[in-house]
């Protein structure tokens, strides 16, 4: 295959970035997208220019380091993460957009790469539980019923990619947020800090600059674990449960 | 605790949903009331002056109705000011927009934004067209609100900002609905198709049930 790439390139968080163009050829239908962009920058580098940089790790979609909006899509066209996304969603011959996740709370570091240590410090707010865990338990100790271990693991699958916010036309945090929230809400494990630990995620959250919530749906529709947006639905609720027992006190 | 919320993007979000219900619920009675335009002059006027005189002799004369209406400044005054400060603070944390441009992405947010802003533009005049008199386009007479109401449909203009306005509503009401009972937690999966269907038939109804009067007088039904 022969693409047209229009990429994002920026020196650093102060410079001002532009979109440049790129030819690339002799790409393979099985390639992922990230395979492609090494294909990219080896050229570069052999013509002595300064290689695109993005961020990955697992390349496996588990690791939520890959990032990129392809095409106006967070993650590009498929529902997966874009190290999962192959090149054969993709037609000889196209011309391909790549730009990072937008959001003031996720400033750009560098050509495709932006920080998102806001995240780190939402998770820090409230994100774990603090009951000695030690060695793994025996399973049956702390009985949890199916219905709330499935809901739990539904929203512990949210890889903290961040798509959610690019995809918000209010770079609002509220599915992420909300997954972390939902995740150990639910179980016996994380009771104790049921009501600190919605209200501090979502103050962080606020902190942090992200927007608020306006339901448009675009988050869910992007995110690569399908996180579903009656996530945030279940959040405000145990905000409000919250913050109702904060005021009787 | 009244800080928590106000200051949180949740708890603003919480004080515009409670404040639209309540504009919800008034605009249901509200439409109910006008509908009364199509049985005459008599039980038409009869039944505004009634709304003056709901709750005697335990209120007195226009009590029940002030209060409403002070239940309702605040609602607007509340709904509109979170608004503006939960739009602007969306707009901030937004600031590049993606090169590659999709323009459904904001659809519905769009729309509630420039809706609003219709609306809160549409409660002005109309309580200055209706209630007031100020910019009536006939001699506006209260205690007469039959007239005054025939009165500013024979005019192009008042048929068309109010059709407007009431198709601006309609939009509003469809995503708002929907929206509170997430904003409000009381969305599920379960219940997401009933609670669209809701928001669409209020939205539907208030449309139209509204817009029937100004199509009422324009048609010579009402005269
Ligand atoms: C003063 C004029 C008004 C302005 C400026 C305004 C503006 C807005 C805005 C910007 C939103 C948020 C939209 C979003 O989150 O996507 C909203 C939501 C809403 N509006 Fe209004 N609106 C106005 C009047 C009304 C009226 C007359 C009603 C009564 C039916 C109403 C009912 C609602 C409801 C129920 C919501 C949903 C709240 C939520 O998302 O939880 N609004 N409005
Ligand atoms: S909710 Fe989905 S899109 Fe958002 S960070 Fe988690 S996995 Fe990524
Ligand atoms: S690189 Fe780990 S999820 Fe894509």
């Amino acid at each position: 295959m022969k693409l047209t790439l229009r990429v994002w390139r920026q020196k650093n968080a102060d410079a001002e970035g532009a979109m440049s163009t790129y030819e690339v050829d002799g790409i393979s239908p099985d390639m992922s997208f990230l395979e492609m962009l090494d294909t990219l920058n080896e050229e570069l580098i052999l013509k002595g220019e300064d290689p695109v940089a993005f961020d990955h790790d697992c390349r496996e979609g588990i690791c939520g380091a890959c990032s990129l909006v392809i095409n106006g899509d967070a993650h590009g066209p498929e529902r997966t993460t874009t190290c999962q996304l192959h090149m054969r969603s993709f037609r000889d011959g196209d011309t391909i957009d790549i730009e990072p996740w937008r959001a003031a709370a996720f400033p750009v570091v560098k050509d495709l790469v932006v920080d998102r240590s806001a995240f780190d410090r939402i998770i820090q707010a409230g994100g774990y539980i603090t009951a000695p865990t030690g060695a793994a338990p025996e399973a049956h100790a702390t009985p949890v019923p199916k219905p709330d271990a499935d809901f739990a693991f539904e929203h512990a699958e949210c890889i903290g990619c961040g798509a959610c916010v690019a995809a918000c036309p209010n770079g609002a945090a509220m599915l992420f947020t909300s997954a972390k929230v939902n995740h150990l809400n639910v179980l016996p494990q994380g009771a104790p800090e049921r009501e600190t630990r919605v209200l501090d995620m979502v103050a962080q959250m606020d902190a942090e600059g992200f927007g608020g919530c306006t339901l448009a749906g675009e988050c869910a529709t992007a995110c690569p674990k399908g996180i579903p947006l009656m996530s945030i639905t279940n959040m405000n609720k145990e905000w409000l449960r919250a913050t109702r027992k904060a005021g009787k006190r | 605790m009244a800080r928590t919320v106000w200051d949180s993007t949740v708890g603003k979000k919480t004080v515009m949903a409670v404040s639209g219900l309540v504009m919800l619920l008034y605009l249901i009675a509200h439409m109910i009331g006008n509908l009364k335009i199509f049985f005459g002059t008599e039980e038409f006027n009869h039944y505004a002056h009634w709304l003056r005189t709901v709750g005697e002799p335990f209120m007195h004369y226009e009590w029940t109705l002030w209060l409403i209406r002070v239940v309702l400044v605040v609602a607007v005054v509340a709904h509109a000011t979170a608004a503006y400060q939960l739009s602007r603070r969306d707009l901030r944390a937004r600031p590049s927009r993606y090169v590659h441009k999709k323009p459904r992405a904001s659809y519905a947010t769009r729309t509630m934004r420039w809706g609003g802003v219709i609306l809160g533009l549409f409660i002005v005049w109309h309580l200055l067209d209706l209630t007031t008199g100020t910019v009536h386009s006939g001699g506006f007479e209260s205690g007469k609100p039959y007239q005054n109401v025939v009165d500013t449909f024979s005019t192009w203009y008042g048929n068309a900002v109010y059709i407007v306005a009431m198709l601006a509503l309609g939009l509003h009401i469809r995503h708002g609905f929907w929206s509170a009972a997430q904003t409000l937690g009381a969305g599920s999966r379960s219940r997401d198709r009933a609670l669209k269907a809701v928001a669409n038939v209020l939205a539907l109804l208030l449309t139209a049930g509204f817009i029937a009067v100004p199509v009422g007088v324009m048609t010579g039904v009402v005269s």
